[in-house]
């Protein structure tokens, strides 16, 4: 059982640090697309000799497709000078990415990615830790995440640096209160902590017909969370703390791999933000209509399956809710234009919040008189 | 007259622009319709068909090029007369007339007795001209043109930016690729370039 585990546990670590990689790929393509452009597409590999021609074939759609500008964006990242700045703690400086990356790759084990395998006699959890409070352990791990930033400033010798590390941890600590009162109205129509749980309570049809999916049961808690979710992920229209080339932000005295642990927090954050939302709002793995042992539609017709291919396409589901949020959030990262500071605060306190106060009594309301 | 002024209402936001949802779902909507056309255009010239639809306003430059309108003044060429030789006189006017002071022209005798001059030698200082185009409006021989099409004039130093009278009468000598592919001015191909790998090298 444990040995299922640990291999569940490196599966989901390789595939969310190669999606990750891709990221960059995707953001790069994504946004040349959307701009009427080719984008990157000059990192290519071609093999001189003219025995390697199938080769060279093979190569030639990745060529194309620009593919291999993560791998030549991970290679300059570590051929970069890593420089640490000479009065700047040299060992808090070098923990603060590693914190980051740390507590954003270690909250995918509390998402599940399908119900059950059955193996013969096994029965394997589609989740690589079934944790029954996975919503509290995840927001532990996120709000943990604002520690790499506050040190990446403080530890910088950097005034900019500092001040830009304040200004994200504000940011992060007034979207994060959102974003954990948006998820109340969730738990208290599910009525679990236990992510597993929510994903199963959310198989349930609404009046014969409608997924119980918590965008129809709580269409305004999606919005709220989708945008503190978009917040906490440190990008466009809230990336005032790093703010690309206009604004000094908190890792200003980061540069070679440290710089690009950073960069790719932001990436594994949005993966992270994107399992949430397709877990808690659309679903997680749930097919409509899909149940243990195949279709059953509300017109009465039942297709049956066996329960791998069930399980199979719980987990196709949950990667294609997964690639969707990406995308969405991609779309709206070279959609919008930043927000100023006071608007986003602003936003934060004065708008969010309390429609997310406000989202919790009318739930709860509700939920009384049910 | 008086001068009528024309007080222009600043625009306010509205409810729906407040809450910010409605205009961003608009904005999304644009951007995602782009997107989705262009990926399908994208598909479809992968499949080999619909390629006059554009689906990317891109040139890939060094391999295709935007085209130069024949009007636009590009790198000099000097003319030459039917039988091969400099139709150039050396009569100094293009000299004359250049602001930039970019043109020198050594003149020497002509074989030919019953002619009175020829040029012997004819350079141009790449960094100096500012193509204005008046040494081909001055010309009284029509022997200097500025319609190579070649656009990409960058070399390491400034003295590889002069040209002498052989590189400007064969205008594609050493440029890679003939008129449609042109890198350089100089008839060493950048690899060959002494400059080139002294740079690279430190």
């Amino acid at each position: 059982m444990i040995l299922i585990t640990i291999f569940l546990a490196v599966a989901v670590f390789a595939l969310v640090l190669s999606f990750a990689a891709l990221h960059t790929w995707i953001e790069r393509k994504q946004s040349a697309v959307m701009q009427d452009r080719i984008g990157a597409n000059r990192a290519t590999i071609t093999l001189p000799w003219k025995w390697a021609a199938p080769i060279n074939w093979v190569l030639r759609p990745v060529n194309q497709l620009g593919l291999f500008h993560p791998i030549a964006d991970a290679i300059k990242m570590f051929m970069k000078e890593d420089y640490i700045p000479p009065y700047g703690d040299r060992f808090l400086h070098t923990l603060a990415p590693l914190l980051s990356l740390t507590f954003a790759l270690v909250g995918f084990a509390a998402i599940p990615f399908g119900d059950e395998l059955v193996i013969g006699s096994l029965r394997i959890p589609l989740q690589v830790a079934p944790i029954n409070v996975a919503v509290l352990y995840l927001f532990a791990m996120a709000s943990m995440g604002v520690y790499g930033v506050i040190l990446a400033g403080f530890s910088s010798n950097s005034n900019y640096a500092f001040l830009g590390s304040v200004r994200a941890a504000s940011q992060m600590l007034a979207y994060e209160i959102t974003l954990g009162a948006t998820i109340v109205g969730i738990v208290m129509i599910y009525g679990s902590l236990d992510l597993q749980e929510i994903v199963r309570a959310q198989g349930k049809l609404l009046f014969g017909w409608l997924p119980c999916w918590g965008i129809f049961v709580q269409p305004i808690g999606f919005f709220l969370f989708l945008a503190a979710a978009l917040a906490e992920t440190k990008r466009i229209p809230y990336d005032l703390p790093e703010g690309e080339s206009e604004i000094v932000g908190y890792f200003t005295e980061y540069s070679s791999m440290k710089f690009g642990m950073f960069f790719f927090t932001d990436f594994i954050e949005t993966i992270m933000i994107a399992c949430l939302a397709a877990t808690l709002f659309l679903g997680g793995w749930q097919v409509p209509y899909l149940g243990a042992a195949g279709f059953e539609f509300p017109w009465q017709a039942v297709v049956a399956l066996p329960q791998f291919v069930v399980a199979l396409l719980q987990v196709a589901a949950f990667v294609f809710k997964v690639v969707f949020f990406c995308w969405l959030f991609m779309t709206v990262r070279w959609t919008l234009p930043r927000f100023r500071y006071d608007q986003l605060m602003a936003l934060g306190w004065k708008g969010l919040f309390p429609v997310s106060l406000a989202n919790i009594v009318v739930t709860a309301t509700v939920l009384m008189f049910l | 007259m008086t001068i009528k002024t024309k007080i222009l209402e600043r625009p306010t936001m509205g409810f729906l622009q407040k809450i910010y949802l409605p205009e961003i779902l608009r904005g999304v909507w644009i951007t995602s319709r782009h997107f989705w056309k262009n990926l399908f255009f994208h598909f479809l010239h992968w499949l080999g068909v619909f390629r006059a639809i554009q689906a990317a306003v891109t040139i890939m430059y060094p391999e295709s090029r935007r085209p130069v309108t024949p009007r636009s003044r590009t790198r000099h060429r000097l003319t030459k007369r039917m039988d091969g030789s400099p139709r150039c006189v050396a009569c100094m006017m293009c000299e004359t007339i250049c602001p930039a002071r970019c043109i020198y022209i050594v003149a020497g005798e002509h074989p030919d007795p019953t002619i009175e001059k020829q040029a012997l030698n004819f350079t141009i200082d790449l960094g100096k001209c500012v193509y204005c185009g008046f040494c081909v409006e001055a010309c009284p021989e029509d022997a200097i043109h500025m319609d190579t099409k070649i656009l990409e004039i960058a070399a390491y130093s400034r003295e590889r930016m002069v040209l002498d009278m052989n590189e400007l009468l064969n205008p594609h000598l050493g440029v890679r690729g003939g008129p449609e592919h042109t890198s350089c001015p100089r008839i060493e191909g950048i690899r060959g370039n002494p400059e080139y790998t002294r740079l690279a090298k430190s």
